[in-house]
């Protein structure tokens, strides 16, 4: 009982990290129907800069909660700016072009992210420098840490925020206006490239905050790192209907649990058959049976072909 | 002497809770220019949807040449002698216009992957045909100059014809056009007049779905009125034109 | 190569230019049977060994193209057929189950079971839309790799990450391509046997391709690319249609992957990653989706650049600062990355776009139908 209520819980801060990143994913296909490809990667910077920060002040004397901060600033802001200029150059001068070009350039400037993190930072791990606090809480027989739950409030909140953001404020009226028709959004004096180029930022900055929590959760960062993330992310935004807020953290959360019972049960389940390395198998199992039985994802709109 | 060939039997279809077609019966007979009129919204596409296998009934049948159309497959209505064409004309646009109408041809020839490969005496013969019929069509569409030309780089009157030409190509029995005259100018409209004369001349039925009420009611046998999904009229257009409930569905508009 | 082509668009359509046609084939039979002599003496084996890839390359690029180029489904898990193809001749060939099966029945075998593979991924898949697609794909192919890791407990059939060692070479009629090859007196070195072999089969695929790209079915695969409803008003089939392209694809990576395994002599999980087949699908759409030449152009360039960036890489570095500075393996494929993203913006059809598309720039255009609607 207790292993379950364990793997609930490893699921849940699983979750909440695909969901941050899966928002990105969602956010860009939603306004433009482009799958950003490179948004793994932009975790990736996020995690690497943070790491770096934090390596560089870890002797400084600052108390933890100061330098966690600083290197989470540093990290929003480079990821930020990584996101612009991904808009900028890679996609921005194909909006009008054959539908698989911006495709390349993605999967182009996601080379050249993990190529340039591997000239910048090397081809080696990086440990996460033992600064947290690791008190461990007990919960119905399973251990949670205080990290676990930082990971899982700290998510929740900066959905909430995004969710006010995109609901209750101008900005996110326009983004809204441009994701259901950019030509007339237009027309109502949205300027589309400021809430492309916004979404963008916004996404970027919600990657640099999962990718501090992937590399503090698994106390390690490595420039391989963004693209397996970001696969499992646009499968939890999938999951939930891309291009759907709400259903991105839907399918965050719901593909955290699936990996990690599935990661816990799979020997059992099939006799020994397959072990827990089959794990990253779940989220394309998952993807494919949504796909096939319910396109749309579980909340997407239902969008019938017209004639 | 006239046998029907379409007729359709209480045909409905919803989308959510709007009834996009309610029970609509209309039957139209061999050799016919049949009209299909009523103002935006009445369900007229939809109803070429239903009738083509784009979109499943909610309710209803169709006989067509004495069986029954299977539903929701196109291809399969293609292949029983159906064909159409579409409001917001939908050519293959990096085809050339030839190829457009070769295209066409698929539903009754069948060199497979073998045939393509070998080039055995059945495929070359078949695919001289092919070419022949086409060529034969744009002739007849009059858009033979233009064979090479990419359908993205025809006129829009030209792309018309085209994607008629497309439709006649899969031998059909039936020819549903809806609304062919859009956005063609006078000259044009009159042209297309002769065409769908001609076309039925040749023995296949037309289905015509038409804004232009004076090419209508010039061109068709019969008429049929839909107005919210519903046939509120079908007869000759002399009646159909006097009938008060049409004249009413279209607010006392542009039929006098 | 593209000569070759050229002239055999040329034989189909014109009589007169038929003996240019012929003389220029003549001409490039005889360049491309002496190419390897010439890179061999000029640049060495391992750039024959780049060339003899280049043509497996070009394999699998004609084959996707079919999927994405002709029928317009962008499949990202191509690469999962090519390790079909690999991983078949790895079982039926080595001492890994101890089986040596001759190679004529292989290859046709890989080609087949490919095939099922692509049939298998297609059925349940094909009515999602383009982008569905590509993601659903691309999962295909990271669960055939990560089965392909793992299926070493608890039986072991694949070796696992180890991957199989060992496999035999590819042998014709008792005479094996491992080793240099006497014909009168003249002595053919491996490499240079598999090139001739891999051209045979590459210009096999070529003509496969052109031919069905001029045919019936040919056609309703751009007809379903350009207008999927509009095909099916046609009388197009567009499920099975869809169907055999993914098979038709499949199979011709089967086969490159056969080739493969018996020249390299060792197949792992990590040879069929999802950068190769991201790498396969930037050669058809950077050479010119759907048309032939750029294609094989594509495959060419995305083979052999790399390469050069590898070699060029450490000792330009060397010259420049007397030291290296930068990793060249990361160097390398960062101006790969690059180089994807000027072309693509630049050229956003492709370095050889299809002739109808080059018609565009012929000017007279009154676009009324807008490109991807």
């Amino acid at each position: 009982m207790d292993i379950f209520i364990q793997q609930i819980i490893n699921g849940l801060v699983l979750g909440s990290i695909y969901a941050l990143v899966a928002l990105g994913y969602t956010m860009v296909y939603g306004i433009m129907g482009l799958i950003n490809f490179a948004h793994g990667e932009v975790v990736m910077i996020g995690a690497m800069v943070a790491l770096m920060v934090i390596k560089l002040l870890v002797n400084s004397g600052l108390p933890v909660f100061i330098i966690i901060l600083i290197a989470l600033a540093a990290a929003v802001a480079v990821c930020m700016a990584v996101g612009y200029s991904i808009e900028r150059i890679a996609y921005r001068p194909l909006r009008r072009a054959p539908k698989l070009a911006p495709l390349i350039t993605a999967i182009g400037v996601s080379i050249i992210l993990q190529n340039l993190a591997m000239l910048v930072w090397g081809r080696n791990y990086h440990a996460f420098p033992p600064i947290l606090p690791t008190s461990e809480h007990d919960i119905f027989g399973a251990t949670i840490t205080s990290l676990q739950v930082a990971i899982v409030l700290i998510a929740a909140l900066m959905m909430t925020g995004l969710i006010i953001l995109i609901h209750r404020t101008r900005l996110g009226r326009a983004m809204r206006a441009t994701s259901e028709n950019p030509p007339i959004a237009q027309l109502m004096g949205v300027n589309i490239n400021q809430i492309i180029s916004f979404t963008f930022v916004i996404g970027s900055a919600l990657a640099a905050v999962a990718g501090l929590m992937v590399s503090a959760n698994y106390s390690i960062a490595h420039y391989y790192m963004g693209f397996m993330l970001g696969l499992k992310a646009f499968t939890a935004a999938v999951l939930g209907g891309i291009g759907n807020i709400a259903g991105a953290v839907l399918g965050g959360i719901l593909l955290g649990l699936i990996e990690s019972l599935g990661a816990g049960y799979i020997g059992d389940l099939t006799g020994g058959f397959l072990g827990s390395h089959y794990q990253d198998i779940f989220a394309f199992f998952v993807l494919i049976g949504v796909l096939i039985f319910r396109p749309s994802g579980l909340i997407g709109e239902k969008v019938s072909e017209r004639a | 002497m006239s046998s029907v060939l379409l007729d359709a039997r209480a045909i409905a279809k919803h989308f959510g809770g709007v009834k996009a077609l309610h029970d609509v019966s209309l039957s139209i007979n061999q050799g016919e220019i049949y009209g299909l009129i009523g103002p935006n919204g009445a369900g007229k596409t939809t109803f070429f949807n239903v009738l083509t296998g784009l979109y499943h009934p909610d309710g209803g049948e169709l006989i067509f040449a004495g069986e029954k159309l299977p539903a929701s497959a196109p291809h399969k209505v293609a292949k029983r002698g159906i064909a159409r064409t579409f409001q917001n004309i939908r050519l293959f646009a990096n085809m050339s216009a030839m190829e457009n109408v070769m295209v066409g041809c698929h539903v009754r020839t069948h060199a497979g992957v073998f045939g393509a490969v070998v080039h055995d005496r059945r495929t070359t013969a078949e695919e001289v045909a092919i070419r022949r019929r086409a060529e034969e069509l744009l002739h007849y569409v009059n858009i033979a100059d233009r064979a090479d030309d990419l359908a993205r780089h025809l006129s829009y009157g030209d792309q018309r014809r085209l994607e008629i030409a497309r439709a006649l190509a899969t031998d059909p029995k039936l020819l549903a056009l809806d609304e062919p005259a859009a956005g063609m100018n006078g000259t044009e409209t009159e042209a297309l007049r002769e065409l769908i004369e001609g076309i039925r001349k040749d023995g296949i039925t037309v289905l015509l779905i038409e804004h232009d009420v004076k090419l209508v009611m010039g061109l068709c046998d019969r008429v049929a009125v839909l107005d919210y999904g519903e046939k509120i009229c079908e007869d000759v257009p002399a009646v159909v034109q006097k009938d008060p409930k049409v004249i009413e569905a279209y607010l006392g508009g542009s039929l006098a | 190569m593209m000569g070759f082509l050229a002239s055999f668009e040329a034989l189909r359509h014109d009589k007169r230019a038929a003996i240019a046609a012929i003389a220029a084939t003549v001409a490039m039979g005889i360049v491309l049977a002496v190419f390897p002599f010439i890179v061999g003496s000029a640049l060495g084996n391992s750039w024959l060994r780049i060339v003899d890839f280049a043509m497996l390359y070009i394999m699998l690029a004609l084959g996707l193209n079919i999927v994405v180029g002709f029928a317009g489904l962008l499949d990202m898990g191509y690469i999962a057929f090519y390790a079909v193809g690999a991983y078949l001749y790895a079982l039926l060939a080595s001492p890994h189950f101890g089986l040596h099966l001759p190679v004529w029945l292989i290859i046709p075998a890989g080609a087949v079971l490919a095939g099922i593979f692509g049939a298998l991924l297609g059925a349940p898949t094909l009515r999602l839309r383009g982008d569905y697609l590509a993601i659903v794909t691309l999962g295909f192919g990271e669960i055939v790799r990560i089965f392909l890791n793992n299926l070493n407990a608890p039986v072991n059939i694949t070796n696992g990450p180890q991957g199989i060692s060992g496999i035999d070479p590819i042998h014709l009629g008792g005479i094996t391509l491992a080793k240099p090859i006497s014909v009168l007196g003249f002595t053919i070195p491996s490499l240079h046997a598999y090139y001739y072999l891999f051209l045979v089969l590459a210009l096999g695929i070529v003509f496969v391709t052109i031919r069905l790209e001029n045919s019936r079915i040919g056609r309703a695969w751009v007809a379903i690319r350009e207008d999927e409803i509009a095909a099916k008003s046609c009388g197009i089939n567009t499920r099975n249609i869809k169907l055999l392209a993914f098979t038709m694809g499949a199979s011709f990576g089967g086969v490159a992957g056969g080739l493969f395994a018996g020249f390299q002599g060792f197949v792992s999980p990590e040879s069929f990653n999802l950068m190769e087949s991201v790498m396969v699908l930037c050669m058809v759409v950077l050479g010119g989706m759907g048309n032939i030449p750029g294609v094989i152009l594509g495959g060419i360039l995305l083979t052999v650049l790399p390469e050069v960036f590898r070699h060029g890489a450490g000792p330009v570095q060397m010259a420049l600062f007397g030291k290296i500075l930068l990793d060249p393996e990361a160097l390398r494929m960062l101006l790969f990355g690059l180089a994807l993203v000027v072309v693509m913006l630049y050229r956003p059809a492709g370095l050889w776009p299809s002739t109808t598309r080059r018609r565009e720039f012929k000017g007279e255009s009154t676009d009324v139908l807008k490109e991807g609607e």
